[in-house]
């Protein structure tokens, strides 16, 4: 019992909804007046407040829930598992597949990408060349203490190709030679880099030929090197050039 | 009602069934042997179950019941006698504790906590069903299987004694 004569089982059972509408209008009429009521009655409201946090204390395992519903409904539930797991399986080995697509082709792609790049760069380029000459014997040596390799010119003099000079670029993170190969009004690019696991799972590993962005491009490895040719000239005179590099690094 | 409608009924009370479980006898080990036999049961008697009628109330009533022939549920019951002595004191100290005291404590959720867990099982059990779980008294008059009159007084007397365990840890930690 409050002072002012209200029963606390009467503010209880309002604040829990169960009085009648007349005697709930009745109650707020008073709570208006009584500050001892109003005060008691925002005290339960919050400690009911409070009490929410009473309701998730205790979470049930997933582990235990399965329990439970597999010795309740255990056939329909086995259906269930069944179904969901192969579901699962099929959803796994979709991304599986699509992951490994997705990286190959994203590996090749921007392999190719930027060895067209760095042919495209150079063509662009004021300075194309670290190192100018037509002779082979001081473009080859230039690159020494450059590259973590080494690898060898073939003897172009005599054939419709020039060798122009070389640079040092960068392929993939590695160090790759660039040997500019002139023929007629075309240039071409020889990069030579380190075989490593990205250039590997996106290019195959020998004789193969491909267009991109209207490039002829024939690529391949040899004694542990990646070799690209690649140039807007003709495909059988990327194809020559390429055979006269891979017949000189046999 | 055929299985798979009562699974459809049945399972989304699994989380509150647990709560109360765990609050009624503090391990979860028991919680579950109480939750399961509680399943177990109501799959039993659910022909006997009336559609339409209250399902939650109704394994709500199966979990207590369970509970009681429980031995944590035992070792309840044969405290409850002092439920009576030491309501006369409940009354007064819930008195002195003040609305800003209990405002202050109840923010507190492990002194809120520990004072709910301190009242006895019947206590804590119907401020739990009506603050808690939000059961109207009708629901927990069918849980508890006693009339209204009972839930209204009981329900009271519940209160005043969480107000005074509330206010007794105040106390103590003054101390």
């Amino acid at each position: 019992m409050t002072l002012c004569g209200q029963e606390r089982e009467t503010l209880a059972a309002y604040l829990d909804g169960e009085v009648q509408a007349e005697q709930a209008s009745a109650f707020e009429q008073h709570l208006r007046t009584c500050t001892e009521c109003a005060a008691e009655v925002a005290t339960m409201v919050s400690v009911r407040r409070a009490m929410r946090s009473a309701r998730t204390r205790f979470t049930p395992s997933a582990d235990f829930r399965r329990k439970i519903q597999a010795q309740s409904w255990p056939r329909q539930r086995s259906f269930k598992t069944f179904l969901s797991l192969s579901v699962a399986i099929a959803a796994f080995a979709i991304l599986v597949v699509s992951l490994v697509w997705t990286r190959q082709s994203t590996l090749g792609g921007d392999a190719y990408r930027e060895v067209a790049d760095l042919h495209v760069s150079d063509l662009a380029s004021a300075n194309p060349y670290d190192v100018v000459s037509s002779d082979r014997h001081t473009v080859k040596p230039w690159f020494q203490g450059r590259i973590p390799f080494a690898f060898n010119l073939p003897e172009l003099a005599g054939t419709e190709f020039t060798l122009l000079g070389g640079r040092l670029v960068y392929l993939d993170q590695q160090p790759t030679a660039q040997v500019v190969v002139g023929m007629r009004q075309h240039k071409i690019s020889v990069l030579i880099v380190q075989e490593s696991g990205a250039l590997a799972s996106g290019f195959p590993p020998s004789g193969g030929a491909d267009v991109h962005y209207s490039f002829n491009l024939e690529t391949w490895t040899s004694r542990g090197l990646r070799f690209f040719v690649i140039g807007d000239a003709e495909k059988a005179e990327i194809q020559r050039l390429a055979q006269a590099f891979e017949s000189a690094n046999q | 009602m055929d299985r798979v409608f009562f699974e459809q009924l049945a399972m989304p009370l699994f989380d509150q069934l647990y709560n109360h479980a765990c609050w009624l006898t503090g391990d979860r080990a028991d919680a579950e042997d109480l939750v399961q036999e509680t399943y177990a049961k109501a799959l039993k008697g659910f022909g006997a179950f009336a559609e339409g009628t209250n399902l939650r109330a109704w394994m709500f009533r199966i979990l207590r019941n369970a509970f009681l022939t429980s031995r944590s549920g035992l070792a309840a019951r044969n405290t409850e006698y002092l439920e009576d002595e030491n309501l006369k004191a409940d009354e007064a100290v819930a008195h002195e504790v003040t609305p800003e005291l209990l405002l202050q404590r109840s923010q507190n959720e492990q002194a809120l906590f520990a004072a709910l867990e301190s009242l006895p099982v019947n206590y804590r059990q119907i401020i739990l069903l009506c603050e808690v779980d939000e059961m109207s008294y009708r629901e927990i008059a069918q849980v508890l299987d006693v009339p209204m009159g009972t839930v209204m007084s009981r329900l009271s007397r519940a209160r005043s004694s969480l107000r005074a365990a509330l206010g007794a840890n105040v106390r103590e930690e003054v101390r």
